[in-house]
């Protein structure tokens, strides 16, 4: 057990649990040391669950000694983004406003993971409520990128895909509403996926746009982040969003074959210059083909119209989700506040970063009397034909294979002053999101400059099978 | 100019944000280029196409509704424990009616 969690997948853990080589009390006790040691060189982590660790921990050295099965995730290290509630363990969401917030339950996906053995080792940073796509929007510093420790980890899910990158977790969620668990899997190397929509329960992830926030898997290997969506994917009745159908056997699905497989190449998403990202996922097109995927160029042709469709969308339903910190329920209130229209007002702008007040305001311009019309419900009506390139797109292909971003991990500091850059940056992940189908990055090696780069799989509704079989058919062979 | 600053000093009232006077330029000019941006939609003809609110499955009309039933709730205190002013199990404010 020397060494970091690195060279830990859950089957391994597994492994060493049944043959006695660690109890799971150990590798808690040393994850969570090695956590805190590590932790200074990304700020991955913003709160460490030592007590909640040890106590799951036992639980499942508990129930080895009693013979009984301790679960899918027997012992596993496991990061929580910090926007998914954990009973008695503070919940920040990046936010000065929740910088106390000691949520009164667990969200639906923690209880499942604790119940499947996971330990959760603490709560990672994020953009404030999950709104950035660098992590530099969190109220308790930036994370640092540990491919590259001047550079992003992308956002929001930042402090969830780097604690996996560095070794300080095994496993980690995340949640993802325009491409906050794929951009940065993509720019940290490592797994990330976001579910279709509906897949996992939402309940307890504090809501930003609710028809388009995700909770998905964070993790090292394709089969790792398969094995942690089977535990946490299902119908919930706390969210009525949360999808019937049934979850298939994701694991049993990763054979390697997947000759005859039709994959999409969407045309939009390889216009522009030249670039070192176009080069590598071209090169991982090619690995499939040699793997007898049969490849052809499709067409999604609303793609340019996705990110003022979504920045509409997702403003408005955030300007709505955010009316609620008021200073009267969530632990900060204005201290110079004589009235309690002022307490509401002089709360919400000394608490809110400067991104969420930004789209507050847009949100709540777009929702406003006369401008309805012409923006909310146009970007709905918008947001119908972006669901049908991928249903028509659908009809011809098995799935659809593409950049996760236009670029590697920028600079801190490199794109914080324009956020109209920042929206664009998200050009081909939001997509996905407003359509709902199912997306992934994963890691398809890195540029001269040694920074990773992401092969973004995109798949029918409730079709996770055939990304997966596709990711790790791809990864085996590489 | 998509928007004034009249017009998000208006809109600020609306989102019970008291933006302070140096921050009221910066969000006009960024308004107003992520408006100039959104103006793209402007391009597509959408009369004929039907919003899309939520992603839906096919599912009966009464696929996510349950039984009525008595659970019980979040105590009281561990929720209050979180309130920033708090007395006789209740949220405190600023008073509202002046008697």
């Amino acid at each position: 057990m020397n060494g970091a969690l690195k060279e830990h997948t859950i089957d391994s853990i597994r492994s060493g649990l049944l043959q006695h080589k660690f109890s799971a009390e150990e590798l808690a006790r040393h994850a969570l040391a090695h956590g805190a040691e590590e932790n200074p060189k990304t700020n991955a982590y913003l709160t460490f669950s030592a007590e909640r660790a040890l106590g799951g921990a036992r639980a499942v050295d508990a129930k080895i000694a009693r013979g009984e099965d301790p679960g899918p995730l027997a012992g596993v290290p496991v990061a929580v983004k910090d926007v998914i509630v954990t009973r008695g363990v503070r919940t920040t969401c990046g936010s000065r406003l929740l910088a106390n917030y000691i949520p009164p339950y667990d969200a639906t996906s923690v209880v499942r993971l604790e119940q499947a053995g996971g330990v959760i080792l603490g709560k990672t940073n994020c953009d404030e409520f999950a709104m950035g796509s660098s992590n530099e929007n969190s109220a308790f510093g930036p994370v640092r990128n540990p491919v590259a420790p001047d550079r992003v980890p992308g956002g929001s899910s930042g402090g969830s895909a780097a604690a996996v990158a560095q070794g300080t977790a095994v496993l980690a969620l995340g949640s993802d509403t325009g491409g906050s668990i794929r951009q940065p899997a993509s720019f940290c190397g490592v797994t990330g996926v976001t579910p279709t929509y509906g897949r996992v329960s939402r309940y307890g992830l504090t809501a930003f746009a609710s028809s388009l926030d995700h909770i998905g898997p964070l993790a090292r290997t394709v089969r790792d982040a398969a094995r942690l969506l089977q535990v946490i994917a299902g119908r919930d009745e706390m969210d009525s969003t949360s999808a019937f159908a049934p979850v298939p056997d994701y694991v049993a699905a990763l054979d390697g074959n997947v000759r005859g497989m039709k994959l999409g190449l969407p045309r939009e998403y390889f216009e522009g210059s030249e670039s070192e990202t176009r080069t590598l996922i071209l090169d991982a097109v090619e690995v499939l083909k040699k793997l007898g995927c049969e490849v052809r160029e499709i067409r999604l042709p609303h793609t340019p119209y996705a990110v003022a469709c979504y920045y509409i969308i997702a403003t408005a339903e955030a300007s709505s989700n955010l009316a609620r910190y008021d200073g009267v329920r969530y632990t900060t209130r204005a201290a110079s506040a004589a009235t309690l229209s002022d307490m509401y007002r002089l709360t919400r702008n000394e608490g809110f970063g400067a991104e969420c007040k930004r789209r507050i305001m847009l949100g709540t311009y777009v929702l406003s009397a006369g401008y309805y019309d012409a923006y909310y419900l146009k970007a709905q009506k918008v947001r119908t034909l972006i669901a049908r390139d991928y249903a028509q797109a659908f009809e011809e292909v098995d799935a659809i294979v593409g950049p996760v971003s236009p670029f590697p991990a920028f600079k801190l500091g490199e794109k914080v002053d324009d956020p109209i850059q920042m929206y664009l940056s998200d050009i081909f992940t939001i997509t996905g999101d407003l359509a709902g189908v199912p997306c992934m990055s994963v890691p398809c090696g890195s540029t001269s400059a040694g920074l990773p780069v992401g092969l973004q799989i995109l798949t029918r509704h409730f079709d996770e099978t055939a990304m997966f079989r596709l990711a790790d058919a791809y990864e085996r062979a590489t | 100019m998509k928007i004034t600053e009249q017009e998000v000093r208006r809109v600020a009232e609306l989102a019970n944000l008291a933006l302070r006077d140096d921050e009221i330029g910066r969000m006009a000019h960024d308004l107003d280029e992520i408006l100039t941006h959104i103006d793209k939609l402007n391009e597509l003809d959408v009369s004929h196409v039907e919003p899309m609110a939520q992603v839906l499955y096919d599912a009966g009309e009464t696929a996510t509704l349950r039984e009525d039933r008595e659970q019980p709730t979040l105590d009281n205190a561990v929720v209050m424990a979180n309130a920033p002013l708090a007395g006789h199990g209740f949220f405190k404010v600023p008073k509202v009616i002046e008697r």
